[in-house]
């Protein structure tokens, strides 16, 4: 840094100040419409504040959201770095619930840490394998990913509605859901478990699974950056031929990223299934595999940054439900553009000020030293 | 910069919770409360139906109700615990989706009544109010074979669900007890929720089936449906809308439509909870409750004949005294 002027600007301005403007234009326009609306936007956005933060029980559901923000996160971010565009989380996420909802219903009744481990697995192997046949037709074949997986979603839809309607559904039962698991199959509450040290932090959804979402990001991080197949992704990512020239078969990193992918996004259905709802059913994962995608942009790809971003639109979510609630004139749709302007500005606007405010500070690093010799 | 932070969220934790805190204090006596599920309370069919009720149930009594829209599954359960602690008396929750979350949340709250629509909840704070829809579809299934001049008949449903099949099955046997030899064309317009809300897709089936040789088509799809009626209005040929009564779209084309009085339950649920004669316990609303029915109004009086009205009126009194029997698929 002491020898000529910094190419960069400082890390905390690309990577804190610029991310935190435009989180605050959203906000600011955010703020416009429900002004117009006829609300008071400081209100508005005090109760979104405080549904996400302001009590255990909201933590806890900003928290729960989070977790599964985290998994597509990383799903869409390792696809990303072998330069694949993984638009099919949502249903590989809905078929890694169906490897832990078969897990759950065949065995719920062994030790649990067998169960969950065993639902963990089958969830990701599931998730995992809805994503192989996309990557190896795009390998192998040239299909183009980003067609093969978002029909893969369609397919992934039309099967679970299939297996629930006739195969898994309770019978008498209206809704296609299946059968409560036994007590084997289910991820502890974190609620439960702070009750038993005597903590009381009411009764949210958020369970271990966020644990696990943890591990994976500090996984992530190490197979991405510290280990040879890592490299291999990342290098075909980067450039395919050079990759090629290097002794690396593209091939079969884009398959190992696929499946990764898959077997992240299935990791919903671990949260969603064993975690929360117990039984198999339609519909769970509800946009989360599309949302992942904004969080891998905002995230930079980068587990931290994903982390970051998950629990931003963890709180958005959680927030945005008691915005809702409290705001007769805000309604769910309302919520969505809120959270669809935050996308907007951080994700596909992310350019606007970002070369702008960098020179800024850029320069003003080059004159600091200037003045001080 | 993170004390300032920590101290401002601690204000505006108390102001809100303070602001809470009132909200029970003084609704101390009746607080109604509705849980709408995914269709949203404008989706020209179930849910707003229920919205409807709700309305007339406000302009009516004056009181205000609380109201939320869910958009994933997890919402229901939260919102209707987020209803019983700021003080709702009454929760109307709407759609058998809403069943788990019923279960659970009324079993936390003993005190405060749940009113479940189209499915049933074995609790004594619970009245499950279900529809018999299957006769309903008869009726109208009875309509389209009478009114078929091809001796064929099709039906479009939303998402392929048991509650559907329900539907299509009474729609099968009420066209088959006028006459045994019809043809049903069935279709379902998908396998996701999206299913619900594709009127261009709906306009597609309804035109394969009348390509086939269909002349009358029963939607029980929510907005789907929207492109039903357009595509039998273009083609001139019938069809028979669901849940609300949505013979005035398009007079002339509309045959008839199943009317399941949903605004009626959720109307008496809340009247009756503020006049505390509700009663936990099952409500099974057919034919006989005037829960589901056929209707027949100026739009489409010049459609339904008197013989036509003659004939099904009788089935309709022959199903109430138990003569004909139409099978229910969800108690096969």
């Amino acid at each position: 840094m002491s020898i000529g002027a910094p190419t960069e600007a400082p890390r905390w301005v690309t990577h804190a100040l610029v991310p935190l403007i435009n989180l605050a234009l959203a906000l600011i326009i955010s703020g416009l419409l429900i002004f117009a609306l006829g609300e008071d936007p400081f209100e508005a956005i005090s109760i979104l504040a405080y549904g996400a933060f302001g009590y255990p029980e909201a933590i806890g559901y900003t928290l729960y959201y989070t977790t599964n923000f985290i998994f597509t996160g990383l799903a869409v971010a390792i696809a990303f770095h072998c330069f694949l565009f993984n638009i099919g989380g949502e249903g590989q996420a809905y078929l890694g619930g169906l490897g832990a909802g078969v897990v759950g219903l065949a065995i719920g009744h062994w030790p649990s840490p067998i169960v969950l481990i065993l639902g963990i697995l089958a969830a990701a192997a599931f998730g995992g394998a809805w994503a192989f046949i996309p990557a190896w037709l795009q390998a192998k074949r040239g299909s183009h990913i980003v067609i093969t997986t978002i029909m893969f979603n369609f397919i992934a839809a039309a099967l679970m509605t299939y297996l629930m309607v006739e195969i898994f559904i309770e019978p008498g039962q209206q809704s296609a859901e299946s059968r409560d698991f036994e007590a084997g199959a289910i991820m502890p509450f974190v609620h439960d478990i702070l009750a038993q040290i005597g903590i009381d932090a009411g009764h949210s959804f958020l369970n271990l699974s966020f644990v696990l979402a943890l591990i994976c990001c500090v996984l992530f991080w190490f197979f991405v950056w510290r280990t040879r197949w890592g490299y291999e992704i990342r290098s075909v990512g980067q450039n395919e031929s050079a990759a090629v020239y290097g002794g690396i078969m593209p091939s079969r990193a884009i398959i190992l990223a696929m499946c990764i992918s898959g077997g992240l996004a299935g990791l919903v259905g671990v949260n969603e299934i064993l975690g929360v709802h117990h039984r198999l059913l339609l519909e769970f994962t509800a946009g989360y595999g599309f949302v992942g995608i904004a969080v891998a942009l905002m995230g930079r790809n980068h587990p931290f940054g994903i982390f970051l971003a998950a629990l931003l639109f963890g709180a958005l979510y959680q927030g945005g439900q008691e915005l809702a609630f409290d705001m007769p004139n805000i309604n769910r749709d309302m919520v969505v553009v809120i959270q669809g302007l935050v996308i907007l500005f951080s994700g596909a606007l992310e350019n606007m000020f970002r070369p702008r405010i960098e020179a800024l500070f850029m320069r003003r690093a080059r004159s600091a030293p200037a003045a001080a010799e | 910069m993170k004390k300032l932070f920590t101290g401002a969220l601690t204000a505006l934790a108390l102001a809100v919770t303070g602001a809470l805190a009132t909200g029970p204090a003084s609704a101390d006596d009746f607080s109604p409360a509705i849980v709408f599920d995914m269709g949203g309370k404008f989706d020209k069919s179930f849910n707003e139906a229920a919205y409807n009720g709700a309305e007339r149930f406000k302009s009516e009594s004056g009181v205000t109700y609380r109201e939320f829209e869910v958009t994933n599954p997890s919402q229901r359960e939260q919102a209707m615990r987020n209803m019983a602690r700021r003080g709702a008396t009454v929760i109307i929750a709407m759609g058998f989706a809403q069943a788990a979350a019923v279960e659970t949340v009324a079993k936390e709250f003993p005190d405060i009544k749940f009113t479940l629509i189209d499915m049933v909840v074995d609790l004594p704070n619970v009245q499950s109010v279900i529809f018999k829809e299957h006769e309903g579809s008869f009726l109208v299934g009875m309509a389209a074979a009478l009114a078929s001049k091809t001796g064929k008949v099709g039906f479009i449903g939303g998402m392929d669900i048991p509650l559907i099949r329900k539907f299509a099955l009474g729609y099968v046997e009420g066209a088959k007890y006028v006459n045994a030899d019809i043809e049903v064309y069935q279709n379902m317009t998908g396998t996701t929720p999206s299913a619900w809300n594709d009127p261009t897709k709906g306009g597609e089936l309804a035109r394969s089936q009348f390509d086939r040789g269909a002349d009358v088509v029963y939607a029980a799809a929510g907005g789907t449906g929207v492109g039903v009626y357009q595509a039998a209005k273009d083609a001139g040929k019938l069809a028979i809308g669901v849940d609300s009564n949505q013979n005035y779209m398009h007079p002339g084309t509309m045959l008839t439509s199943m009317v399941k009085r949903v605004d009626v339950a959720v109307y008496e649920a809340f009247m009756t909870a503020k006049n505390g004669t509700w009663q936990g316990g099952f409500k099974i609303l057919g034919l006989a409750e005037d829960g589901v029915g056929f209707a027949l109004d100026k739009y489409n009086r010049d459609l339904v004949s008197a013989d036509m009205e003659m004939k099904i009126e009788a089935a309709r009194k022959d199903i109430i005294s138990g003569k004909v029997e139409v099978t229910d698929y969800m108690a096969q």
